[in-house]
């Protein structure tokens, strides 16, 4: 049984709502999941050490939903890091220069090529 | 509040490295006073930090954490307290608790405010988007293989670091349009105009995370059934009532939450 409910993207949470409620009744936190377009309308989100276990949500057009899966795989932090540590790589391979250094979280190991599994 | 505890859970006892790590003492500080403390008593924590959220366990070999901060909206400060080398989370929600939290000397307590307040995701996002215009800008000056004046606001992007507030929302460059799995190892082709894409083989890069956009409609009077997706501006408040409700649901007696969750366990709940 679907129910209609507000979702909210904030940081690498999805907040659910009743639709005329202010405070949410759950969130999933987006770490270490996988995003998956299902039939027409449909995605689910399902987490690594559970994947047969998939919270299932129908969008109201294909669009929506498309922009939701492109959403939802951005939203860790996880992505966010990979992101990050690609991105100064690339610039320093680019420009000779660590583009880290301005900020002083150069040293940070959580910033480092090879952490996390990069 | 319902939470995938399970999944949050595994997140935080799984094998990925860790952020930061230590023992602490923690005290939270709450509106109302709670009589069963002779003055102020802490508890020694081991605490886990991975990503934007701060965990903290009974003991260094639990096997699940008692509590979660989220590490959004909040400020991390040092604080008088009668305790030496104490610092403290303070959210800006007014009705969040504060989390007063006491290392074991001067240079751990130094590692960990420094490792909390660069801990968020909306920090994570702002390095990241200045690090997308830094790649763009080095690419555009090689594409074009002319020297351009390097526009110097290496100030302006101290300021905005320090004060996401006033980075205003950007319009999506087009040369960056679907993100980057055009960069391999040989970054631009000179002499084009933009850069051009090849596909660089196994250095795929992930591709650009989304613009914040305005909360696109809302559910009031939609006929559809399902969703009413709407991306926030924010995290930092009314959202972070949000993240309140995160802190007291896992903030509340623990022992019944692992209860239940045992018993769950037991019984082969999936």
């Amino acid at each position: 049984v679907l129910k209609k409910r507000l979702v909210k993207l904030v940081v690498n949470f999805l907040f659910y709502f009743r639709t005329d409620e202010a405070e949410p009744i759950g969130a999933l936190l987006l770490e270490r999941c996988r995003i998956t377009k299902e039939e027409e309308n449909v995605f689910s989100i399902s987490f690594i050490e559970e994947p047969e276990r998939k919270y299932c949500f129908e969008c109201a057009t294909e669009e929506q939903c498309q922009e939701w899966v492109e959403a939802l795989k951005r939203a860790s932090y996880e992505f966010l890091r990979r992101s990050l540590i690609f991105y100064r790589n690339e610039i320093q391979k680019m420009t000779g220069k660590d583009p880290l250094e301005q900020y002083g979280i150069s040293e940070e190991a959580r910033f480092q090529l090879g952490a996390h599994g990069q | 509040m319902k939470l995938n505890e399970r999944s949050v859970a595994h997140y935080a006892t799984c094998d990925s490295p860790a952020d930061h790590a230590g023992f602490l003492r923690k005290r939270v500080e709450r509106h109302h006073h709670h009589a069963h403390h002779h003055g102020t008593s802490y508890q020694r924590r081991w605490f886990v930090l991975k990503g934007n959220l701060l965990f903290y366990f009974e003991e260094q070999e639990s096997r699940e954490p008692m509590g979660l901060v989220v590490l959004e909206g909040c400020t991390v400060e040092l604080c008088e307290a009668a305790e030496e080398f104490a610092f403290a989370i303070r959210f800006d929600d007014a009705g969040a608790k504060a989390y007063v939290l006491v290392a074991d000397g001067q240079a751990a307590m130094e590692a960990w405010v420094k490792a909390l307040s660069r801990a968020s995701f909306d920090y994570m996002r702002l390095v990241v988007r200045e690090l997308e215009k830094q790649l763009e800008e080095a690419c555009k000056s090689l594409a074009a293989c002319r020297k351009s004046p390097r526009k110097s606001s290496s100030s302006g992007r101290k300021r905005h670091l320090s004060n996401p507030a006033l980075l205003p929302l950007q319009e999506k460059p087009t040369t960056m349009e679907n993100g980057y799995s055009t960069w391999g190892s040989g970054g631009c082709v000179a002499g084009g105009a933009t850069c051009t894409d090849y596909d660089g083989g196994q250095t795929k890069p992930p591709p650009l995370p989304p613009r914040r956009r305005s909360a696109a409609g809302s559910t009031t009077g939609s006929p559809a059934p399902g969703l009413s997706p709407a991306m926030l501006e924010s995290p930092v408040s009314p959202e972070t009532i949000c993240f309140s409700k995160l802190h007291n649901w896992y903030g509340q007696e623990i022992a019944v939450l692992r209860r239940e969750w045992q018993e769950r366990q037991k019984r082969g709940h999936p």
